[in-house]
């Protein structure tokens, strides 16, 4: 007879509705003829993030206490409850986005099948509290992302693009694989808290299975050296697709990275703090200098995540309450920003029908006033300019660096911030000072279908990130609330 | 109602903004909108100004909110006597800039507009904000509007000026942003009100070179040839007139009173380079082949002339240097804007192709003669009395110093004289035709305003000088630094300043801390 453990249904219940939606979605590719398919499909996919998000937002209000449930397995907490409502929230933007994507009529529902799967995955990684349900819900979303990557096999380079997450990605998750191995032959347990609790020297084999799952977990927030897979998947996937990946598959991993260093290696923070400032160096660097040379819009933004992770595992490397705060704090404009942004480059895709590159974003701006103010608006936050969120980020993480003595990094951050200036107002340049005569006025098929879902998914974008400028204070008191959840 | 008169001055123009991004009104009627709305901008200055307790030390205007605590920023923002002078050149030259840009009937007009009257609030903003965070989003907050004023209406070499425009101001002001979190932190509070000073020196020259960038200070002017000159005049009028004025406004309520040790001990590297700034500028100007070279250069010259009077370090200095910003506010953006206008009329700027423009069009000879009379300080002027007030304040940190800036007055006749009769006088040069009319009532509209303020101030400086710092807002007798004394021991760290000092500056915070 097995012990059944008791079930806290409420508490995963973001990724209970989000599964049920993926699950309804496959219903619906069978059973709902082509015609309504795609908006009956795309309004299943949005409710289910949007049920996700509320179901989150009630976790997070009704678990003041952090807990663990279904044996030990997850968390209950509002640092992984957070985390839900960020993610849903992306997800839900990311329907609007992918709504008049042009793909396959027979393929519609499964795509948002397999993206409130990644979804539901995601919610479910960030409550891991052992190192098996951490590595169930980092396959789980990410075979949903490999899928996502190569669904268009219309789209150029959308095939190679999967294959190559795919091997890279598996590679990480081997890597996180073996190194949970290793903690466990060393502890001989799978909870975060119990590997902490365990009362250890320096051993070895403990150190080298903490690099090893700092180097998974790195895969997947893109730190560089481990985005290999970083500018070709997001060049290659559908680019709602892409702004999904941008936030949530971010959002989810470094939320995940620092509660498992902090719960399962606080002894070794002295170790890990210096791996993760040494990482997030080589991410400001890479990610910024590699972003100079590029021309296709995507492969910026791709380079320019990488910077952005670089950005918050400063915060992680601060190791302390600010950083936590910090992380959370500049996760909301961020998830906003670089949704936005490759909303627009998604608008921008689908009216001229080929990959958008500097050269062929000349004029949008004017053509576009909208979506070309939203584009500004975005990298401009991205680089950190007043009145977006993104400014208060970067401040928070570095006042976060200074409190723990790091100062060099903030020299690292200043300095990738200064190069980044170029091809962050590169894109403006190429919006807005373009003479008449360079534009390219021809979108393909006529003068662009207003798309009122993906605006409106703008327009939201938009408000998160300004509105986060303004409203610091809220938004700080909620990430303190989330961070109390970890033992700083 | 006074509370809100800062914050009004902060957000009208911003609203106005806003207002003209959506307003359906054709690119003439936004102009008209944007023109009542400096106008209107000027108008709650000038009520702000009768308003003002001259008499009183103490920040008026004020208002305080938090804006997040844990990091101790807020939004605090409020006027000194100096900062209402700032504030009303501010004002002045940008709305004489934005009714140009109308009368000259930008294209892309709401755009333009927009930007014009979101970068009034943000300079307004700049030398109101009481909180270093606050005061960095305002900082960086007027690069954004530049850079597309330049680089959608600039000239043939725009990307060139918006790149080198660029690299310099972030460089500058990224550094500086290290040095305010690092201030901040150190001090608990970003509140420059509440905080009190550092002695560290790294974190001094943070924010010296963010504000020599953009003043901008010899050897930290490589952008200000191209972007002044690729610029449209009413933009350059802009920057030279007002936003280099950011860097010495950062110089006068930061770098000095927050870093008053570190200031006197490196006040001869200041007053050296300010030196180099305003000989090499003004020998830069003689030599500049345009109207518009000469008109930047002597800018830079007049920026190292003014940190010559920040750096004496005494009430005539500082009095001097405000009374000089102000002139040289409102002269550099007259100039400009004259610059545009001969430009306009003859497509050319170059010395050599201009020449003899007096005749036939009094209108613009009497201008162009006036500013430039104006601008070289000649007696009874108004720049005469600002840069005397300098000379002489500067004179008791060394004789040298005085020399120095006597010869640079000296120079600036030489430069101003060569510029008005290379525009004026001579031969009408080749770009000079007959069809080139004299000033047309728009320009004079715009101009006029500028150059009786100049005249007006020429009669009475003091009323600049007289209200600006002495003895009034005691902020700058923490430069004085020799009385306070800062000791360090591992990371504690203390300082006691003395009573007679504190009592001179009863708006900031010098009171016994040990973190």
């Amino acid at each position: 007879m097995i012990n059944k453990p008791h079930v806290d249904w409420f508490a995963i219940s973001p990724s209970l509705a989000l599964l049920a939606a993926a699950g309804l979605l496959l219903m619906i590719a069978v059973f709902v003829p082509a015609g309504p398919r795609r908006a009956v499909a795309a309004c299943t996919g949005f409710a289910g993030f949007v049920a996700a998000f509320v179901f989150a937002v009630l976790v997070d209000v009704r678990s003041p206490v952090a807990t663990t449930i279904v044996h030990d397995a997850l968390f209950r907490d509002r640092w992984s409850a957070l985390a839900q409502v960020l993610i849903a929230g992306s997800g839900a933007v990311a329907v609007l986005i992918a709504y008049r994507e042009r793909m396959r009529d027979e393929h519609v529902a499964e795509y948002y099948a397999l993206l409130t799967a990644a979804g539901a995955g995601m919610a479910f990684f960030v409550q891991a509290s052992n190192l098996m349900t951490l590595f169930l819900g980092l396959e789980w979303f990410s075979i949903a992302l490999y899928v996502l990557t190569a669904i268009d096999i219309d789209l150029i380079g959308s095939l190679e693009a999967g294959l190559k997450y795919l091997i890279v990605g598996a590679v990480g998750s081997a890597t996180l694989l073996f190194g949970s191995a290793l903690v466990y032959g060393q502890t001989g347990q799978l909870g975060f808290d119990k590997i902490g609790a365990y009362g250890h020297g320096h051993e070895a084999m403990l150190a080298v299975g903490l690099a090893m799952i700092i180097v998974g977990l790195a895969f997947k927030s893109s730190a560089a050296p481990f985005h290999m897979w970083t500018p070709d998947a997001y060049q290659g996937a559908p680019t709602p697709v892409t702004a999904f990946m941008a936030s949530a598959t971010k959002i989810a991993a470094l939320v995940v990275t620092y509660r498992l260093l902090e719960t399962a290696f606080p002894q070794d923070e002295h170790l890990w703090r210096y791996a993760i400032a040494v990482i997030a160096c080589i991410s400001l660097a890479w990610g910024n200098i590699a972003a100079l040379v590029q021309r296709n819009v995507k492969r910026i933004l791709a380079y320019s995540s990488v910077s952005h992770a670089g950005f918050m595992l400063i915060a992680i490397a601060a190791a302390s309450p600010l950083g936590e705060r910090a992380l959370m704090y500049y996760l909301i404009p961020y998830s906003a920003m670089s949704l936005g942004a490759f909303a627009v480059i998604a608008a921008r895709e689908r009216e001229l029908g080929v990959p958008v590159t500097l050269q062929n974003l000349a004029g949008f701006g004017w053509e576009r006033p909208f979506l070309g103010v939203s584009m500004w608006v975005f990298v401009l936050g991205m680089f950190g300019f007043p009145l977006t969120g993104g400014f208060i980020g970067k401040f928070y993480v570095f006042a976060a660096a200074y409190d723990r003595g790091f100062w060099w990094l903030i020299i690292a951050g200043v300095i990738a911030t200064m190069i980044s200036a170029y091809y962050y107002l590169g894109i403006v340049r190429a919006m807005y000072f373009r003479d008449t005569a360079e534009l390219q006025l021809a979108p393909a098929g006529g003068s662009p279908p207003r798309e009122l879902l993906l605006s409106l998914g703008v327009v939201l974008c938009l408000a998160v990130t300004v509105g986060s400028f303004f409203a610091v204070q809220p938004l700080i008191d909620v990430a303190r609330s989330a961070a109390s959840a970890l033992p700083l | 109602m006074n509370d809100w008169l800062t914050t009004i001055l902060i957000l009208l123009p911003m609203a106005g903004a806003l207002l003209i991004a959506v307003a359906p009104l054709t690119s003439y009627w936004l102009g008209s909108l944007a023109a009542l709305i400096s106008l209107v901008e000027v108008g709650f200055w000038i009520t702000s100004a009768l308003k003002f307790d001259f008499g009183s030390p103490s920040l008026q205007f004020a208002q305080d909110r938090p804006w997040f605590r844990d990091l101790g920023v807020s939004y605090h923002i409020g006027q000194y006597a100096f900062s209402l002078w700032f504030v009303g050149m501010t004002v002045v030259v940008m709305a004489a800039c934005t009714i140009y840009g109308w009368w000259a009937g930008r294209d892309r007009g709401r755009a333009y507009f927009a930007l014009m009257l979101f970068l009034t609030g943000a300079i307004v903003g700049v030398f109101t904000a009481q909180d270093l965070l606050l005061f960095y989003a305002f900082f960086e907050a007027m690069l954004i509007p530049l850079y597309v004023l330049i680089g959608v209406w600039g000239g043939a070499q725009r990307m060139r000026a918006t790149i080198t425009f660029v690299v310099y101001t972030v460089v500058g002001s990224l550094l500086m942003l290290a040095a305010i979190i690092v201030l901040g932190l150190q001090q608990g509070t970003f509140d420059l009100t509440k905080m009190g000073t550092s002695s560290s020196t790294w974190l001094f020259l943070g924010f010296v070179v963010a504000f020599a960038i953009k003043s901008p200070l010899f050897p930290f002017h490589g952008w200000l040839p191209i972007t002044y000159r690729e610029a449209p005049p009413e933009v350059s009028a802009v920057l030279s007139g007002v936003v280099g004025k950011a860097g010495l406004y950062g110089l006068l309520r930061i770098a000095i009173p927050k870093f008053p040790t570190v200031a006197h001990d490196w006040r001869y590297v200041l007053l050296v380079l300010a030196s180099i700034s305003l000989v090499y500028g003004s020998l830069l100007a003689f030599r500049a082949p345009d109207f518009r070279g000469v008109v930047m250069y002597s800018s830079m010259s007049q920026a190292g002339l003014i940190v010559l009077g920040l750096f004496a370090f005494n009430d005539l200095g500082f009095d001097g240097a405000v009374l000089q910003i102000v002139n040289h506010a409102l002269i550099s953006a007259s100039l400009f804007l004259l610059a545009g206008m001969v430009e306009r009329r003859t497509s050319t700027g170059e010395f050599s192709r201009l020449g003899g423009m007096a005749r036939g069009r009094p209108a613009l000879a009497t201008l162009v003669m006036t500013t430039g009379i104006i601008a070289l300080a000649v007696p009874l002027s108004t720049s005469f009395a600002g840069e005397f007030l300098i000379l002489a304040g500067v004179f008791q940190q060394g004789w040298v110093w005085a020399v120095i800036g006597a010869s640079g007055i000296v120079l600036a006749a030489m430069y101003m004289l060569r510029a008005i009769s290379g525009v004026l006088h001579q031969e009408p040069g080749p770009a000079v035709s007959d069809a080139a009319l004299d000033l047309r009532l728009g320009e004079l509209a715009v101009v006029v305003p500028l150059v009786l303020c100049l005249i007006g101030l020429s009669a009475w400086p003091n009323l600049i000088s007289g209200r600006a710092i002495g003895g009034n807002v005691a902020i700058v007798h923490v430069a004085d630094a020799s009385h306070t004394t800062c000791v360090t021991k591992g990371t504690a760290r203390s300082c006691v300043t003395p009573l007679s000092s504190v009592a001179s500056v009863p708006n900031i915070d010098l009171h016994l801390h040990t973190r």
